[in-house]
Formats: structure tokens, sequence, C-alpha cells
């Protein structure tokens, strides 16, 4: 649907984290930390809940909203949560949006602070991404199942395209500001995101920055290098499915974070169905992270 | 407390069939769910004999007003329902009616037997949105047809029966009508309206997977008053009148028009939490105006079911 594609895979980066040492870089074990969590996942707050901006910041093509939320739950790498702009949620394009949107989380500070990466591309994220400090909204989550930690002491790579860099930076900072990560954008307009991230190799599309070409050609390089790694991936649907097949050529366990339209993220609407080899499974309660295995393709 | 069909209720606010998985919002919220549990009584998602993996996805398109859903009944089946799910929403601290769909007034029978003896059960809810696969006719949409399929199951269970009735005909009262004539305990309205979306990037091609789908939300709000105030001039029997209530004031208007249960239903995909709002808010509003008000469109003369 369309909340689903205006915009739902999100999130990302922080406004000051990445240039706090204190904040980037670091092991930080936030998975342990988790709260109150059950069934691998850390519990969302019963109700949606409404909080304010603080924050915004333009990154290219793209905005990040900073939401305080001192009092919620802290969110495990790779989960997301619901957003609606608490005024003006409706008279866009056709009168939309209506329902809220899905964005994985893409950082937490240590006071609370959440960070959620936009893209504007339809009347929701157009919305979202014009909201600045003395603004509210509604947020409903930590929602879904996020990445699992890696398994067997392999070496995590995580891959990211577009917006879908979103919950790799809440998980660098869970695995540490070294881990290997690799990104791709359009051009280099788009790869101003990268900052989000520490120290990430960056390719574009039209060659403007980074590799010049598919940011799955730098994951092949890799891949053959080392396949005692696991990889942990966010992006497109083709980014995916090549990351998909690289991983299964290689032997190389992948969790991918998938994106799908949804109308309530808590399981409810069964709206957000994905094609598993198992059946269809509700991105929103069995995901959004999925293992690659689980999949015959990403489409 | 208010009694349903002898349930005893806490409130008049339930869910809708198939707006909110019990289950699913218990493992993404946890015990929290249940402190504080958004709804009177819950209704439980299609069960159908078999398993049902529901349709291809898109399975969802937004409206300014509301949205149109293409899921296609997924469940998995009696058996499974029995084994896996009827334990887990036993654990729920409010009375549990089920839903059912058939493709025939025998499925429907069989069906409703299989949750007769069942204590977890407080009620059945027939969902006759489906086409007879003998008489390819609507359950539901057609009097005679809603006449047999009661016909078929009334004598299978002294659980209340609640048909929900589809708007996509045209005469939804007289539906009503024969579901009471032939045992109806009561009558839920409205089911979603059909409704479809184009494919934004491929001219001529339906966006959603099923083709068409279901409207809901605040779009179908005047059309489920409509209803309810046309059915409650036909029947006596209890109603659930539903359809884009958001506020209390939407569910007292309902409740005006002669409803005696309200089911959110769309407003809980914006907030888990909407179904408690809403019963906070009608009951401010009716400890504000001081008494509980008299119904504003009274039920007609009392009917004889062997006339």
């Amino acid at each position: 649907m369309s909340a689903a594609r205006n915009g739902a895979r999100s999130g990302a980066a922080g406004s000051d984290s990445y240039v706090d040492p204190d904040n980037r870089g670091q092991r930080r074990n936030v998975w342990a930390a988790a709260g109150d969590s059950a069934g691998g996942r850390t519990l969302a707050s019963f109700g949606r809940r409404r909080l304010p901006v603080v924050g915004r910041r333009e990154y290219g093509a793209y905005v990040v909203i900073s939401v305080a939320d001192s009092e919620g739950p802290a969110p495990d790498p790779g989960q997301f949560a619901m957003l609606a702009a608490v005024e003006r949620w409706g008279g866009g394009t056709d009168e939309r949006p209506f329902l809220p949107r899905a964005f994985s989380v893409a950082r937490r500070h240590d006071d609370g602070t959440l960070d959620f990466l936009l893209e504007a591309v339809g009347p929701g994220t157009d919305r979202l991404a014009e909201l600045d400090g003395g603004d509210d909204v509604w947020l409903l989550g930590p929602l879904g199942r996020g990445f699992r930690p890696p398994r067997d002491g392999r070496r995590p790579i995580l891959v990211g395209g577009g917006v879908g860099l979103a919950p790799l930076a809440i998980l660098q900072d869970a695995l540490g500001g070294s881990t290997l990560t690799l990104l791709g954008f359009r051009d280099a307009v788009h790869a101003e995101a990268a900052t989000l991230l520490n120290d990430p190799r960056v390719a574009t599309d039209d060659g403007s920055r980074g590799h010049h070409g598919l940011v799955t050609e730098l994951l092949a390089r890799e891949l053959g290098c080392d396949p005692r790694t696991e990889v942990y991936a966010c992006g497109p649907p083709a980014m995916l499915e090549a990351v998909r097949t690289l991983c299964a050529e290689h032997g190389v366990p992948a969790q991918l974070a998938l994106e799908s339209g949804m109308a309530c993220g808590y399981g409810a609407c069964f709206g957000c169905v994905v094609a598993t080899k198992a059946g269809y499974v509700r991105l929103c309660v069995d995901g959004p992270v999925l293992e690659a295995v689980q999949l015959e393709s990403v489409e | 407390m208010i009694s349903f069909c002898g349930i005893e209720l806490a409130h008049p606010i339930v869910n809708g069939s198939g707006t909110f998985d019990a289950i699913a919002a218990r493992t993404a919220f946890g015990e929290a769910l249940l402190d504080d549990f958004p709804f009177s009584a819950f209704v439980s998602k299609t069960v159908t004999l078999a398993p049902r993996q529901g349709n291809p996805p898109p399975r969802l398109w937004e409206l300014g007003a509301g949205m149109i859903n293409s899921i296609g009944l997924p469940n998995k089946g009696l058996d499974g329902y029995l084994a896996e799910d009827l334990p887990r929403l036993a654990e729920l601290p409010v009375p549990l009616i089920v839903n059912v769909m058939g493709s025939s007034p025998g499925d429907v029978a069989w069906l409703v037997a299989a949750f007769a003896e069942r204590d977890e059960v407080a009620g059945l809810e027939l969902n006759v949105s489906c086409p007879n696969v003998t008489t390819g006719l609507l359950m539901g949409a057609d009097p005679g047809e809603t006449a047999a399929l009661l016909d078929a199951v009334r004598p299978r269970t002294p659980k209340p029966l609640i048909v929900k009735l589809t708007p996509n005909c045209s005469a939804p009262a007289a539906v009503a009508a024969a579901a009471e004539l032939h045992g109806a305990d009561a009558v839920s309205l409205i089911n979603t309206l059909r409704g479809m979306a184009m494919h934004p990037r491929r001219p001529g091609e339906p966006w959603l997977g099923g083709g068409t789908g279901g409207v809901s939300g605040p779009a179908v709000r005047a059309i489920a008053l409509a209803q309810v105030r046309e059915v409650r001039q036909r029947v006596r029997i209890p109603i659930v009148g539903m359809g884009g209530v958001q506020s209390g004031r939407h569910a007292r208007d309902l409740l005006d028009a002669g409803a005696d249960l309200v089911a959110v239903g769309t407003e809980s995909f914006r907030d888990p939490r909407a179904g408690a709002r809403i019963a906070a808010e009608l009951g401010q509003m009716r400890a504000n105006s001081g008494m509980i008000a008299a119904p504003s469109q009274p039920a007609p003369p009392p009917i004889t079911r062997s006339g």
C-alpha cells in the first residue's frame, strides 16, 4: 500500500552521536541491555505515545528527525516504530496520510532520544520530514524482531542501500564502530547520509562518490576474501536479492531487514506479509529482519 | 456491566473481527495488553474449516479517510485454531467470540458445532460474506440464503449466534430480519464495502493482489450509521454497530442509531489502545449527561419465530 511505499524503511542517524566519541565507535551491548524483552525482542509500550520532536537535520536527500523518548523502551537494532504527525496528518496527496508509517530506529542516544531517517517520497514521509522542534509525533514501538548477534564468532559485515542504512547505524553502535560497513547510493547527494555511520565504504550508481557501481560488488570482494562472516543488510529489494544470492553462493549467513506496507505494525492487519519458504509471514511481528535462508527470493 | 445476549460485558466497546490479533499483540506488548485490554469482549479473526494462506500481496491501500484491505482471511483452519489459538485466547481477561465462515451451510454448521461444547467460547459470529458453493449466492446478501444458513446452524449450538451482515447487497435490513426470524441472537454491521484502487504505475491493473478489497475507516462511518438505523427499524435482537468509529462521539452516534455494542476496527491500526480510549470517552460522555439516554431508535414489536 501506499503507506509502505511512501516510505517505510528508514531511519537513521543521529544528530550528535556520530561526532560524539563516547557514542560512536564504542561497543555497547544494547542487546543485553534491553530491559523488558521476550521472545527475542524488546516489548513496545502498549499504546501509541505522544512525543516531542527535538531535532531535524538534513543529509543530502534525507532528513533525520530526533524524537525525545527518555521513558520509552530501548529498541533492539533492527526494531522499528510506527510514526504519525500529531498535527496535520492528512490533507496531502489524495487527502492522505491516514495510517502511521513504519520506520527503523536509526539510533538511540544515551538520553533516550530516537533518530529516524526519512526520505520524502509520498504524503506520509513528506509530512514527517518537515517536522522540527516544537512539533509532536505519535510513536508506537519498538516493534518487530530485529537483528540477532553474529553466530559462532563470525565477523559482521553491514550492507545498506539508500535510506536502508537506517537500522545499520544502531546496529553498528551495538557491534562496535569498527564494524565493516558498505553503503550504496544513487549519487553523491544521497551519499551525504553515509556520515551517519562510522567509516563506511561507499558506492554510487553514477560514480560521483566512492566505488562506481553497486554496493554488492564491494560485498562480493569481501566474501571472496573471508567467508567467516555474517552479513546484515537493509536496502531496496534488488539489492537485498543480490545480497541473498551472494551470501548463498559463499555459504555465509545473512540477516535481511525487509520493507513492506503496514497499516498497524503489531500483527493486527495482516497486510504486510512477504512470501517465505514456509508461506506468508507478517513482517511486522515475524520480521522486519528475516534470515536469508527463509526466503526463496526478495521481491 | 451490560448484558449482550446473556454475556456480561464491562463496557460497550468490542473489536471488529479481523482487526486485532490478541496473540500477536501480546507478542508485541507483553502482559501490559492483558492489564489494559482495550475491548470488553474479543472477537477473533475468521476461522474456516481448512487453513488459508490469504491473498497475495499487496494487501493494503491507503485512502484519505480510511483504507482498502484485501487480506483474504488467512487462518490456521479449525484444527489449528483449536490446538494453537483457542488456549491462548482463553487467557484473555474478556469473553471470547469466535468468528467462523464456511462455503456452505453444512460447513458453517460443522464449525459452529465444533465450538458448541467449548467453555472458552462465549458466542459465535457468522461471517456470511462468502458465496455458497452450491447456489453461487452470497450467504449474507440474500434473505433466503441467510435463512437457510441459520436453519442449518441454529440447532447445532445453544451459544449466542451473531450474524455479521455485509453492506454489499441491496437490502441488509431484509437479511437481518431473516436472520432474526431464523434464530440469530444478534447481528453485527457493517462489514467492509467492496472497493478497489488502480495500480499507480501499471495502467489498467488493480493495485491489490486480490483485485478488489474492503473499504473501512472514517470513509464508511455515515453508511454504517444509516444501515444500523435501518436494521434497528426491522429487528429486535441486539446490534453490534461498527464502521469508522474513532471517538466516543462516533460510538455514541451508533448507539443512538440503535446499536447495543460498538466495534472498533481500523482505528486500532492507528493505535492499539484506541478501543480503551473510545470506551473511556463514551463513559465520560454518559457521566456528563447525568444519565444513560434512552435509545432514540426504538425496536419494532416482537415477532413470532414460528410465524
